[in-house]
């Protein structure tokens, strides 16, 4: 027997995935900005002491947006976790499509942090030497490796959702 | 230094008033739920909630009386264990306790009516909203450390309850305009309170690394460094847990099913 209710008939497997594929990209980016940050705050600021909590060159904008991002950063985590079992118990996770998303999410956080928020709003560098210049080079080429290997996972998935559209035309 | 001759001579009278009162609040929640469980048409109320009132009032007790709130007038370091107690876990696990809830199933009819009238009216509401309430809690906290009320307090044992329990009241206040547990009339989505939270919580994150930078009146530097950290870190724990919850409550709403009934747990 075929539970109605959790498992909804459906013409083709990627059905209930092509409804929620939208849901599918922002729990993957909330879920890879959050794992980001906290990367970034166990391994760059507890373990390697590299980061530090405060930088006196801190400007007051750059306060402000570290408190948002780090309290979002948590909220995103988890949230984006939520909406993960979400869709897993909907049948709708598409995972080459999520994982694109959180390569994207990641990759903005870092490319953000690396540039915006180390650089414009000085909070604190990556780590307190000379050569600072190689780190951050090293930090935000990685940044924008992940964001486009994440958008191409996920172009990859918008041809296929196409595909079972044209498929599929009068499901939604 | 009069002030301070006072809060000294004051302090065993307060501690015991203080102590009383914590113990009259663990006796009437554990009384009015044992003999609301005993009739019929009730449910046995849970053991958790009993679990998380005991510990909350423990957490609220432990911060007003006793070696940490003594230490907390020299160690800023023990006020910020302290605050983090009173504040933010101990109204939490409060709110777990449901003690709206225990309440209304336990008065009788009319009584209970009548409080869920006053629930309903127009103050309770605006203390109820996400923001406002927000503004109470964040907002009272950067005036306790960005002005001389932090030094004021410590020297005026009036001023001292009035903060401590504002602290706490509004602490309470903001977790329940976040996570619904008990019951309340005027209802705001999953995603306003989302966002309203996570301002929130940066408003208490930036402060954290404000008082790291610029100590508070009467705090030195490395006490107000060290306050500062667990003020953040300390504030992340209890934070995981409210995002948590507030999540788990989405989770459960949005659940795939025919909306037949909505599931009221009393």
């Amino acid at each position: 027997m075929v539970d109605v209710r959790n498992n909804p008939p459906k013409k083709s497997n990627d059905s209930n995935q092509s409804n929620y594929s939208s849901r599918n990209l922002l729990s993957g980016f909330l879920f890879g900005l959050g794992i980001a940050a906290f990367i970034d705050e166990t391994v760059f600021h507890q373990l390697l002491r590299w980061h530090h909590f405060y930088d006196k060159s801190t400007t007051d904008i750059g306060l402000i947006s570290d408190g948002l991002f780090h309290a979002f950063s948590w909220f995103a985590t988890i949230g984006g976790l939520f909406m993960f079992a979400d869709l897993r118990r909907r049948n709708a996770l598409w995972l080459a499509r999520w994982w694109g998303s959180v390569l994207v999410g990641a990759g903005t956080f870092q490319l953000y942090d690396g540039t915006i928020q180390h650089k414009l709003m000085r909070i604190h560098q990556i780590r307190y030497v000379k050569n600072v210049l190689i780190y951050d080079m090293v930090w935000n080429t990685l940044a924008v490796l992940l964001i486009i290997i994440g958008i191409l996972l996920i172009v990859r998935t918008r041809r296929e959702l196409k595909q079972v559209k044209r498929d599929n035309p009068n499901e939604q | 230094m009069n002030n301070n001759h006072d809060y000294h001579s004051n302090g065993l009278l307060f501690d015991l008033i203080i102590a009383i009162l914590f113990i009259v609040m663990l006796v009437i929640y554990i009384g009015t739920a044992i003999a609301s469980s005993n009739r019929n048409r009730l449910r046995k109320w849970p053991l958790h909630r009993y679990v998380f009132w005991v510990i909350g009032l423990l957490c609220a007790a432990v911060s007003v009386v006793g070696p940490l709130a003594n230490h907390a007038h020299v160690d800023f370091k023990a006020h910020m264990i302290g605050h983090l107690l009173l504040g933010m876990l101990a109204p939490l696990l409060l709110a777990l306790a449901a003690p709206m809830t225990l309440l209304l199933r336990t008065l009788k009819v009319p009584a209970a009516r009548r409080l869920s009238r006053l629930l309903k009216s127009y103050p309770v509401r605006i203390l109820n909203h996400p923001i406002i309430a927000s503004i109470l809690n964040i907002g009272g906290l950067w005036i306790l450390y960005t002005t001389d009320l932090y030094i004021l307090m410590q020297q005026n044992i009036f001023l001292h309850l009035v903060v401590h329990l504002h602290v706490f009241l509004a602490g309470y206040l903001f977790t329940v305009s976040m996570i619904y547990i008990d019951p309340i009339p005027h209802r705001f989505s999953f995603i306003y309170r989302s966002v309203v939270l996570v301002i929130a919580l940066a408003g208490h994150s930036i402060l954290s690394k404000h008082i790291y930078a610029e100590p508070p009146n009467g705090v030195s530097t490395a006490q107000a460094e060290s306050g500062g950290m667990l003020m953040y870190y300390g504030g992340d724990a209890i934070d995981i847990i409210l995002i948590t919850i507030l999540c788990l409550q989405w989770f459960r709403a949005t659940r795939p099913r025919p909306p037949l009934a909505m599931s009221t747990r009393v």
